[in-house]
């Protein structure tokens, strides 16, 4: 009896901390998953402006390779917009690895003026061209404007070109078509290799096992195999298994295949503003 | 048989040594240094914007020479402390800088809010987009500054949790310092929260 209740008690406690974690966790607003360049949680967009937009930007990541992502929100509170679009562009990580050019344009309609309503948010490899002097402009010179006459797709469509017509400056590595192919068809080398290995290993084994003199070197190829097996097995471990997410991620190119972060690199670069 | 037993002796051994967290070691100590370069490197970013901010605002706000001198003077007692990866394990040097910062923060912040008082200048367009540089550092600065913080405490809770601690003790890594709350409220107010008065 005395077992049953305190198996009570110690499920009544895992029950209650299964429900104070997910409480204390949804302070925040969520982090929308990443789906098309064009998120409207609020509806500030009608379908057809929506994919209206979603071409353009599409068809600029297709012809540039530079992935730029349009999110309109409800709110942010209690974070400040800043602070909710590090979050959403760390999640995210658009724009190409190494290159960092991703670009997030992030409306949060009803935030208050304190928390920001506006942000462009700046991957690190754009900030030459798109400054953050630069993203202020477009935000309260381009955008704001539209905003306060209630024309959201026309302040949406006048930002998104400002910022591409910015990003064209600046000459990025031009958009590998089918690296998808490239980096397959290379993933399978290292197993190539080892698979070679493990033969050879093999071989030598069932050869050297006549004469006991060859147990000498028998043996140093044997140790050989699994060293050199053990570092290609891990360097693959490393390559493919841990960053496979940003790695892999390449581009979905608008169409059906949907979107990735290219694993881009923001630091916090970019502008806020209201209307 | 004796070389059976080299090699596991030597297995045995690879295989402690990353049980006991060496090897993590050196990746977390490692990221840390990585997150307080940027921190670093971002607090610089705001000291070069300095000079020409004060300068544009010397052009229109001449009776506020107390103000810009302030900062001037802030900005130089930041930018003479040396820092070198070592302040991270001497607390001390790491609150001087910090305070240091913080100095320069809460000057910078009254010479933005009295840049209000001056339409000219607030229509000027270099100060405008200095304003907008300088807020998109101070935001950078803030992300650096958190990503600091989760890497310290990444690397801290391996020092102090068993079986690592011991190893943090043999090869010497000490818990390293973070930005603590207090020292949060006076350096990551941004500048130009004052504008409503």
């Amino acid at each position: 009896m005395k077992i049953l209740r305190a198996l009570k008690t110690v499920s009544l406690a895992i029950a209650l901390l299964g429900f104070l974690a997910p409480a204390s966790a949804q302070e925040f607003v969520a982090i929308p998953s990443l789906t098309a360049h064009v998120t409207d949680q609020v509806g500030m967009l009608n379908a057809g402006q929506r994919s209206a937009l979603e071409n353009v930007l599409s068809e600029y990541e297709k012809r540039s390779g530079s992935q730029i992502a349009v999110v309109l929100v409800s709110s942010t509170a209690p974070e400040t917009i800043e602070q909710y679009s590090i979050r959403l562009a760390d999640a995210w990580k658009l724009g190409r690895k190494g290159v960092d050019d991703g670009v997030i344009l992030l409306v949060a309609k009803n935030n208050t003026a304190g928390l920001g309503r506006l942000r462009i948010e700046t991957g690190r490899g754009v900030q030459g061209v798109l400054t953050d002097a630069q993203s202020k402009r477009i935000l309260q010179d381009v955008i704001a404007p539209h905003f306060r006459q209630d024309d959201f797709y026309g302040g949406l469509a006048a930002g998104v070109s400002a910022i591409t017509s910015l990003l064209d400056k600046e000459a990025f590595p031009a958009p590998q078509q089918g690296t998808h192919k490239g980096q397959n068809s290379f993933s399978w080398s290292p197993f190539l290799l080892f698979l070679f290995i493990i033969i050879i290993t093999i071989a030598r084994s069932r050869g050297g096992r006549g004469p006991r003199g060859n147990y000498h070197i028998d043996n140093w190829g044997n140790a050989g195999g699994v060293i050199l097996g053990s570092a290609i097995g891990s360097r693959y471990g490393s390559q493919y298994g841990g960053s496979s997410g940003s790695d892999y991620g390449g581009f979905g190119g608008g169409g059906f295949g949907g979107l990735s972060g290219g694993g881009g690199g923001f630091d916090g670069g970019g502008a806020s503003g209201n209307w | 048989m004796k070389k059976l037993m080299k090699w596991l002796a030597i297995a045995t051994l690879a295989s402690t040594l990353s049980a006991c967290g060496y090897n993590d070691f050196q990746a977390k100590d490692e990221t840390v240094k990585a997150a307080w370069g940027e921190v670093v490197n971002q607090y610089q970013r705001r000291a070069d914007l300095i000079p020409n901010l004060v300068n544009t605002v010397k052009g229109y706000a001449t009776h506020e020479r107390a103000t810009l001198e302030a900062v001037t003077k802030a900005r130089a007692a930041a930018t003479s402390i040396q820092v070198t990866p070592e302040v991270l394990n001497d607390p001390q040097a790491f609150n001087k800088f910090q305070q240091a910062q913080g100095e320069l923060s809460s000057a910078l912040s009254r010479l933005m809010a009295i840049s209000e008082n001056y339409p000219q200048l607030k229509a000027d367009t270099s100060f405008r987009d200095l304003q907008s540089q300088l807020e998109g550092t101070e935001n950078r600065i803030t992300v650096a500054r958190q990503r600091y913080i989760v890497a310290v405490r990444d690397y801290n809770v391996l020092v102090r949790s068993f079986p690592s601690n011991l190893t943090a003790k043999i090869f010497d890594y000490p818990v390293k310092p973070s930005f603590t709350v207090e020292n949060e409220k006076a350096i990551s107010a941004p500048p130009a929260v004052d504008f409503s008065k």
